[in-house]
């Protein structure tokens, strides 16, 4: 088949042509593809929030509401589990900046006085077979039922209560900072119904 | 060439890694278990396969000039394809392959078999050369994959063969490394003998 000569008419011709096609056919997959990606993010909050509170029969997501964190822009996202109008735990979806490999994102469940219910590891790129094994419940339990106002959250090197995973203490150290900070804008910012 | 041939080099004589290691990047970043390798093959022979398709398609209709950009901007389209229904469908595969589905716009396979095959032969040829180079990738990846899962995990496709641990450089970058040079010496190894 005979080349079409590259004159500046045929080239910008066929680029329009071909950016049009592909982009109409773009538009047409992303309406198709909206409501089941926006049901998989869903589905992996609420299997988050599941995880860390039990007991309750409101919907968290519908009801969350955000805390700003003390001296900084950001704010938290926290999730109540309420059984009647009775809060009986919140999840909250806090971060460190200082993982190793940057934003550790944790969804962290309190009980109203303060202890620590459960953790979830949701997003972070720790070394995979070191920092990764902070999901693991042998370094998980030791946070869980506890509670940070008599815990210290640091790591034992640094004068804390919690042992360090070996060859991860950045992720360790991370770990506990976001529990810390969850815990502090939790308690300080106001547990409004 | 007839199109059995055009199908079946690229499992062996021209494969993409271990042959014309081309697109080492995500053969070495998403290969540390066998399932993202494979996940990560299978998306980029789909890629493959459809821009071979259209673009041997389309090759009359392209003045040679601008052949490059409207070839990345196929090739983009089916990646983006891609990284959306994988999001929806598979979120759990999506995240652990994370960057590396776009990044498959890059790949200098890709517009590698664009460039020196869809954009010379007819459809079928095309279609064809795209699926068996797609697949031979796919292989690559799973095999490395699994050979890094097996030494650093002491695990395959997520089950765990032994209870204890691995060696953990294998799932670490430099393992990568390790892994990819010792199976291609195997590969060309077993080339000479047969």
């Amino acid at each position: 088949m005979a080349k079409k000569e590259s004159t500046l008419f045929n080239m910008v011709s066929s680029l329009v042509v071909v950016t049009l096609i592909a982009s109409t056919a773009l538009g047409y997959v992303y309406e198709l593809t909206k409501g089941p990606i926006a049901a998989a993010k869903l589905a992996k909050k609420i299997r988050s929030i599941d995880e860390v509170v039990v007991e309750y029969d409101n919907n968290p997501v519908d009801d969350m509401y955000k805390i700003p964190i003390e001296n900084s822009e950001d704010s938290l996202e926290v999730y109540p589990a309420k059984k009647g109008e009775k809060v009986m735990a919140s999840a909250i979806r806090t971060y460190s900046p200082k993982g190793y490999g940057g934003n550790v994102w944790l969804m962290v469940g309190l009980l109203p006085n303060g202890n620590i219910q459960n953790v979830a590891v949701l997003e972070h790129k720790e070394t995979p077979g070191l920092g990764t094994k902070m999901d693991n419940d042998e370094f998980k339990n030791q946070f869980i039922g506890k509670n940070p106002a008599s815990l210290n959250l640091k790591v034992i090197k640094d004068g804390g209560d919690i042992d360090a995973l070996s060859g991860a203490t950045i992720t360790s150290r991370a770990f506990g900072q976001a529990i810390q900070l969850a815990f502090d804008t939790y308690t300080k910012g106001g547990q409004h119904e | 060439m007839n199109n059995m041939q055009n199908f079946s080099k690229g499992f062996f004589k021209e494969n993409a890694v271990f042959v014309q290691l081309l697109g080492m990047c995500p053969t070495l970043g998403v290969t540390s278990t066998a399932i993202n390798g494979l996940g990560m093959g299978l998306a980029t022979t789909f890629v493959l396969l459809m821009s071979n398709i259209v673009i041997s398609l389309v090759k009359g209709f392209i003045p040679d000039k601008v052949r490059i950009p409207a070839f990345i901007v196929i090739i983009a389209s089916f990646v983006t394809v891609v990284d959306l229904v994988m999001a929806g469908y598979l979120p759990a595969l999506h995240e652990q392959l994370g960057l590396f589905i776009p990044l498959i716009v890059v790949n200098c396979i890709v517009l590698g078999r664009a460039e020196a095959f869809a954009s010379k032969n007819g459809v079928i040829a095309s279609a064809l050369d795209g699926l068996g180079m797609g697949l031979g990738f796919a292989m690559a990846l799973f095999m490395l994959g699994s050979v890094r899962e097996i030494l650093g995990n002491l695990s395959i496709l997520g089950i765990k063969l032994v209870d204890a641990d691995g060696i953990l450089l294998f799932i670490l970058p430099p393992g990568a490394f390790l892994a990819l040079g010792f199976l291609i010496a195997f590969i060309n190894h077993v080339k000479k003998t047969a």
